[in-house]
C-alpha cells in the first residue's frame, strides 16, 4: 500500500521481462533517450541555409499576426475565396491564435465553405453525393452488427446523436431551400 | 491525378486534381505508391479541425518513389524509394536546431504554435496530403529518406507517424526502470507507445479502451495487461485498485479530441466544437498518475480552451508534456529496433484499400467496423 515507503506491487525482475518482452530494455541507457529532448545537437538535418529562399510571390497569402514575417515556405491547396475567405480573411487579420474568435471564425468558414461548394456542386456535371462520398457503402461487407453490438462499445451511447448531426444539417437546407422557393412563388 | 478530396463533414470522394508542381527550388514530387488513414484524419473528416477547405487532399504517412526534384535539391534522386515524416519543416530555424522539428518556424503561415503537417487543413499550413497519387514534398533534403532495402514499404510506412508517435509518446514519458505504464486508447498509436513503453524499461504496461478486438491487439502485440472502458466501471478507481492504491507511474493519452466515456464532454467537444476536443481521456489520464507522475500528450486535440482538470495537475505534482513528433529523430533507433528483431510495425495494418474506394476505409476505421485498427491505401505501384 502506499502509506507505507515502499512500492505497493513491485515489477516483475528484469531478467523475467527480457525474456517475454523482444527489446525489453534497449533504450534505457540515456544515448538512446534524447530524441523527444530540446537539445542543439540535433546533428545534420540535411539543411544546407540558413534562412530558406522564399517560396515565390505571396500574391496576399493569410498568415496568422502571430507571425513577424511571411514565412518563407506554405502550402497553396486552397486559396481563400468567396464568402468562406473572406471570414477566414477577418480570423487571420485581427485575432492572435490566443482568441477563441479566431477559431470560432474558421470553424464558421469551414461550415460556409461546405455548403457554397455543396450548392455549387449541384450545378455541376459531379454533384456531391451523400451516399457514395460518407463511405457508408462499407457498411455491409464489414460486419455493422457485431462489430457494434454485444461488445460493450462505449460510443454506442452517443451514436444515436451522429445521424442527426450529418443529416440534421440537410434536412434544414432542404426545409429553408422550400421555405425560400415558396415565398419566391407568392411573391411571383 | 487522382487524390482523395474532402467535401464536407463526413464527406469525401477521389477527384482528378492537377498534379502538384515544384513551387520551391528545395521542393520533390513523390509518386505515393502506399498511403495510410491516421486517427486524427479522422478529426478532419468529422470537420473537427479550423480551417479545412473543402477540395482538400488528406494524409499524412506517405511512402513512395520520387519522380522530380527541385534544382536546390541534393540528396535524393527521382527513382528514390522514400518514406515522408508527416512533419514539413525546414531544418534550419531556431527551433529545427533544437529537434522541435514539429514546430518549425518556416512553413505555416497560419498558425505559430505547429510547423507543416501534409494534408492537415490549413491550420498546419495549407499544404495538400498523400491519398493522391502524387504529392509535393517541401524540403526534400530535410524530411523525407530514402528506405533501406531490407526494409518493407508497409514497416517504412508505420514509422511516418503512427509507430514513431508511439515511441516519442512513451520518450515523453520518461520512464524508469520499473515504472507501471499505462495508455489510454488502443488505436495505432497507443499500440505502439505501448510496445515502446517496453523498450524503455517499463515494469508493467496497461493499455484501456472500450473496443475487445482492440484490446487483444494490445495483448498479443503489445505484451500488455488490459482493461476494459466499459466492464472496469469507474476507470480511474480501477486503476489505482490494479496499481496498488498507487496510480501509474507514466500515463500516455493516445485518445486526444474524439473521446469516448462520456456523453456530454463528447457532444460538447466533437460535435458541438464548444472545446477543443472531449477533454475526458486527457482527465482519466490525469486522475488515474500517481502524484509525481508523468502524463504524456498524444492524442490530437483542436486549439480553443478545453476543460482540463488543471488543479489535480497541480496537486498532484504531475509533469505534463505533449507534443507533435519530431518523427525523423525517432527513425535512427526504431529501424535497429526491426532490424533486431524486436518488432513489426506493419503488423498494425489490418485492412487494404484501392486509392477509389477511400471513402469506405475512412467509414470502416471511424466507425469501428470489422475490427479495423488500421486501413492501407494502396495508391500506385512499387
Amino acid at each position: 500500500m502506499p502509506y507505507e515507503g515502499s512500492r505497493p506491487l513491485p515489477a516483475p525482475t528484469p531478467d523475467e521481462l527480457r525474456a517475454r518482452i523482444p527489446g525489453w530494455g534497449a533504450d534505457l541507457a540515456p544515448e538512446h533517450r534524447r530524441t523527444w529532448q530540446q537539445l542543439e545537437d540535433v546533428g545534420d538535418t540535411g539543411a544546407h541555409w540558413d534562412l530558406p529562399e522564399r517560396q515565390g510571390p505571396d500574391r496576399g497569402r493569410e498568415r496568422s499576426i502571430e507571425h513577424g514575417m511571411l514565412p518563407p515556405v506554405w502550402g497553396t491547396a486552397q486559396p481563400l475565396h468567396g464568402l468562406s475567405g473572406a471570414i477566414r480573411r477577418v480570423a487571420y487579420d485581427r485575432f492572435s491564435e490566443t482568441k477563441n474568435t479566431r477559431w470560432l471564425l474558421l470553424v464558421l468558414g469551414d461550415r460556409v465553405d461546405a455548403v457554397t461548394a455543396h450548392a455549387r456542386s449541384l450545378l455541376s456535371r459531379r454533384p456531391d453525393d451523400p451516399i457514395t462520398q460518407t463511405g457508408v457503402l462499407a457498411e455491409p461487407d464489414h460486419r455493422p452488427l457485431t462489430s457494434r453490438f454485444g461488445r460493450g462499445r462505449v460510443d454506442l451511447r452517443h451514436t444515436w446523436l451522429d445521424p442527426i448531426i450529418v443529416v440534421g444539417p440537410w434536412v434544414l437546407t432542404a426545409v429553408l431551400g422550400i421555405r425560400a422557393l415558396r415565398r419566391l412563388g407568392r411573391r411571383g | 491525378m487522382k487524390a482523395m478530396t474532402y467535401r464536407g463533414p463526413y464527406k469525401i470522394r477521389v477527384e482528378e486534381k492537377p498534379d502538384p508542381t515544384i513551387q520551391h527550388p528545395n521542393d520533390a514530387i513523390v509518386r505515393v505508391t502506399r498511403a495510410a488513414v491516421c486517427g486524427s484524419d479522422l478529426h478532419l473528416f468529422h470537420g473537427m479541425m479550423p480551417d479545412t477547405r473543402i477540395g482538400h487532399t488528406f494524409g499524412h504517412e506517405i511512402v513512395g518513389v520520387v519522380e522530380e526534384v527541385g534544382p536546390s535539391v541534393e540528396t535524393l534522386r527521382p527513382g528514390d524509394r522514400v518514406m515522408v515524416p508527416f512533419n514539413i519543416y525546414c531544418g534550419s530555424c531556431y527551433f529545427c536546431r533544437h529537434g522541435l522539428f514539429s514546430n518549425c518556424h518556416n512553413v505555416n503561415p497560419n498558425a505559430t504554435a505547429v510547423g507543416g503537417i501534409y494534408g492537415y487543413s490549413h491550420s498546419t499550413g495549407g499544404y495538400d496530403g498523400g491519398q493522391a497519387e502524387r504529392v509535393r514534398v517541401p524540403f526534400a533534403d530535410v524530411g523525407p529518406s530514402v528506405i533501406p532495402e531490407w526494409l518493407t514499404s508497409e514497416d517504412a510506412l508505420l514509422l511516418t507517424d503512427a509507430f514513431s508517435t508511439g515511441y516519442f509518446g512513451a520518450q515523453q514519458g520518461d520512464i524508469a526502470e520499473g515504472d507501471t505504464v499505462a495508455v489510454f486508447g488502443a488505436g495505432p498509436v497507443g499500440l505502439a507507445a505501448a510496445r515502446s513503453a517496453w523498450f524503455l524499461g517499463a515494469g508493467r504496461v496497461i493499455v484501456v479502451d472500450h473496443l475487445d478486438y482492440r484490446l487483444e491487439k494490445a495483448r498479443s502485440f503489445a505484451f500488455a495487461e488490459t482493461m476494459h472502458l466499459h466492464e472496469s466501471g469507474d476507470i480511474v478507481l480501477a486503476m489505482k485498485k490494479a496499481t496498488g492504491y498507487l496510480g501509474a507511474d507514466v500515463v500516455i493519452d493516445a485518445v486526444g479530441a474524439e473521446a469516448d466515456g462520456s456523453v456530454m464532454q463528447h457532444v460538447t467537444g466533437a460535435k458541438l466544437k464548444l472545446q477543443g476536443g472531449s477533454p475526458v481521456a486527457l482527465n482519466w489520464a490525469i486522475d488515474s498518475a500517481r502524484k509525481g507522475g508523468t502524463v504524456s500528450i498524444l492524442g490530437a486535440y483542436g486549439p480553443l480552451v478545453t476543460s482540463v482538470r488543471l488543479g489535480d495537475i497541480v496537486n498532484k505534482g504531475l509533469t505534463v508534456r505533449g507534443n507533435q513528433a519530431p518523427v525523423k529523430r525517432q527513425w535512427p533507433r526504431l529501424l535497429e529496433h526491426i532490424q533486431a528483431g524486436h518488432l513489426r510495425p506493419s503488423e498494425l495494418l489490418t485492412h487494404r484499400f484501392p486509392l477509389e474506394h477511400i471513402a469506405e476505409a475512412y467509414h470502416v476505421f471511424s466507425s469501428k467496423l470489422d475490427d479495423c485498427i488500421k486501413p492501407l491505401i494502396v495508391v500506385g505501384e512499387e
